[in-house]
């Protein structure tokens, strides 16, 4: 008896230290200086929360767990290995497989044979676990699809979506309301799992490529808060704040990525963030724009003081960020101050396009937020834009009658020079006219980003010194 | 049980803010590494699934707990490991070129 306490307690102080771990962790993510100590903390406290679990006294069969570590390793290094433009879709492919455990823990833990009834309350908390993480699988496999391009991107609307989309989910909180007061009607658990299940395809198809970032850190909330569903249930605190702190961090970053795209909080949390954006009027009067060609480009960058390159997700999908790198390299020897504008919603997924640009090797003390960088514009000589286009439209901060009025942008407009490599002059993804190419200090450079970046720092060493 | 359940209410609540505070300090340079690790982080969901396939109770019990030890531990792997790779890449101006 002495021996079987004893080793609970020390299962219990090993959670101890990992739910501290876990917070430290999460503590020193906040700079890129000390975040990689906060992996390590985390790895930690992950390694010692296992191995007290594996102490815990009633477990009998270390074969099967010892087979699911290994296929779980296995499948795991290759998830870990995944190019940097794919992360979005393994992100949304891990919330998806984080939701599976969770449900099937929540699945297993309903038809456990036990000597008193689960309380009403808990039984409440097992449904919304099952609820919340089988919506989160097949949402987050819908994201993930989407993302990967193996799904249509464009939204799929029909009429009545939202009454059969909250119909669905009604069914299901109505059938979990009926198994709490009458918890021995176990025949109808599955719909609580199938329902929902269906609810995750239905919420997904509506929402558009340009709606990622948010449908992520969304599912990652409702990842975290089933997984904190499930320490209730288990009586496990370590889960309970793995999973509140999980869920507060999605719920943290859609909210900024909401605040980004100008949707209202209320609009996040009903996940009603598909509606198509109503294309302005297209008022395609062939206005007439100022084109420059590289040579003419690099001369200006050459004379520059400060230069800011704005990178949409453009210039990810044309794999240019290596070109920028060197654009950027070739700047900096001339003494030229060059800082990257980065717009919440440039990228994927939150902070995706950091990501791409630490990658391709530009200093992370170069990209600036865009509350950092915009209080800059006035005195910056050059705005480059490469593959943005809506995050740069004035028309957000003085049209009223914009689709995109009140979205919060990059000032470009205020620099003194705009150079805006395009492709073409067609709208972006919103179908909105820019007016910023069409304003005197600015000149369109036509072409693919990454050939014309290219061209750039080709004029730019062939030159030399001038 | 009672009690257990209050104690279980408080310790959400207190997370949940200290969530809170400590995520909005994080740099929105991190974002997409923030979110790989706390993917992994939330992944500790494997103690749950590890005592259900050990106990072995029923055998729906232990099939369900062996797949969800498997969906877990790769999120556990594959998380740490690709926040890693991203923060490796987080260089200031003046660190050799890699």
């Amino acid at each position: 008896m002495n021996g079987i306490l004893g080793s609970d307690l020390l299962i219990e102080i090993t959670y101890l230290i990992a739910t501290a771990l876990f917070i430290l962790s999460l503590m020193w993510m906040s700079t890129p200086t000390t975040a990689r100590r906060g992996i390590f903390a985390g790895e930690i406290g992950m390694a010692l929360a296992i191995a007290g679990t594996l102490l815990h006294h009633g477990i009998v069969d270390y074969k099967l767990i010892l087979i699911a570590l290994v296929l779980g390793t296995i499948i795991g290094i290759p998830l870990g290995k995944v190019q940097m433009t794919a992360v979005p879709q393994r992100t949304a492919l891990s919330h998806s497989f984080g939701a599976l455990c969770v449900t099937l823990v929540g699945t297993a833990e309903f038809y456990l044979p036990r000597e008193a009834p689960m309380s009403r309350f808990m039984m409440a908390v097992l449904c919304m676990e099952v609820i919340l993480g089988a919506l989160t699988i097949t949402g987050s496999l819908m994201a993930a699809g989407k993302l990967q391009e193996w799904l249509p991107q464009r939204p799929i609307t029909y009429k009545g979506q939202n009454f059969v989309n909250l119909g669905l989910l009604g069914v299901a909180i109505i059938v979990a309301i009926v198994l709490v007061i009458h918890p021995e009607h176990t025949q109808l658990f599955p719909a609580i799992v199938a329902i929902p299940l269906v609810f995750g395809v239905m919420m997904i198809i509506p929402i558009g490529g340009a709606d990622m970032p948010t449908v992520i850190s969304l599912l990652n909330s409702y990842a975290g808060l089933s997984a904190a569903a499930m320490g209730f249930v288990l009586n496990s605190k370590l889960l309970i704040v793995a999973g509140a702190l999980d869920g507060a961090s999605g719920f943290i970053l859609s909210m900024n990525m909401s605040k980004a795209m100008n949707r209202s909080f209320s609009n996040v949390l009903f996940g009603a963030f598909g509606q198509e954006q109503t294309a302005a009027a297209g008022t395609a009067e062939a206005r007439p724009v100022r084109s420059a060609t590289a040579e003419e480009a690099a001369a200006i960058l050459a004379a520059a003081n400060k230069v800011v390159i704005v990178p949409g997700y453009g210039m990810a999908v044309a794999q240019a960020q290596h070109k920028v790198r060197e654009l950027f390299d070739s700047l900096s020897k001339r003494g030229v101050d060059v800082k990257f504008g980065i717009h919440p919603v440039a990228g994927r997924m939150p902070g995706h396009m950091n990501v791409l640009l630490a990658e391709a090797d530009i200093p992370y003390d170069r990209l600036l937020d865009m509350d950092e960088i915009n209080g800059d514009f006035p005195q910056t000589d050059v705005a480059l834009i490469i593959g943005a286009n809506d995050v740069t439209n004035p028309a957000a901060r003085n049209d009223a009658s914009s689709p995109i009025f009140g979205m919060p942008i990059l000032d470009v407009d205020k620099a003194r020079t705009v150079m805006v490599i395009k492709r073409s002059m067609g709208a972006g993804f919103a179908g909105i006219e820019n007016p910023l190419y069409f304003m005197d200090r600015t000149l369109m450079l036509f072409g693919d980003a990454k050939g014309f970046v290219g061209n750039i720092v080709r004029e730019l060493s062939g030159g030399g010194g001038h | 049980m009672k009690i257990d359940l209050l104690t279980s209410l408080y310790v959400f609540m207190l997370a949940a803010f200290i969530g809170f505070e400590v995520i909005k300090r994080i740099t929105p340079l991190l974002h997409t590494p923030l979110m790989s690790l706390t993917n992994a982080l939330d992944a500790i969901a494997v103690v749950g699934a590890i005592i259900l396939a050990g106990e072995h109770k029923t055998t729906l019990a232990a099939i369900l707990g062996t797949i969800a030890i498997i969906s877990a531990t790769s999120n556990i792997v594959g998380g740490f490991l690709i926040t890693d790779r991203m923060l490796k890449m987080f260089k200031p101006s003046g660190a050799k070129k890699a």
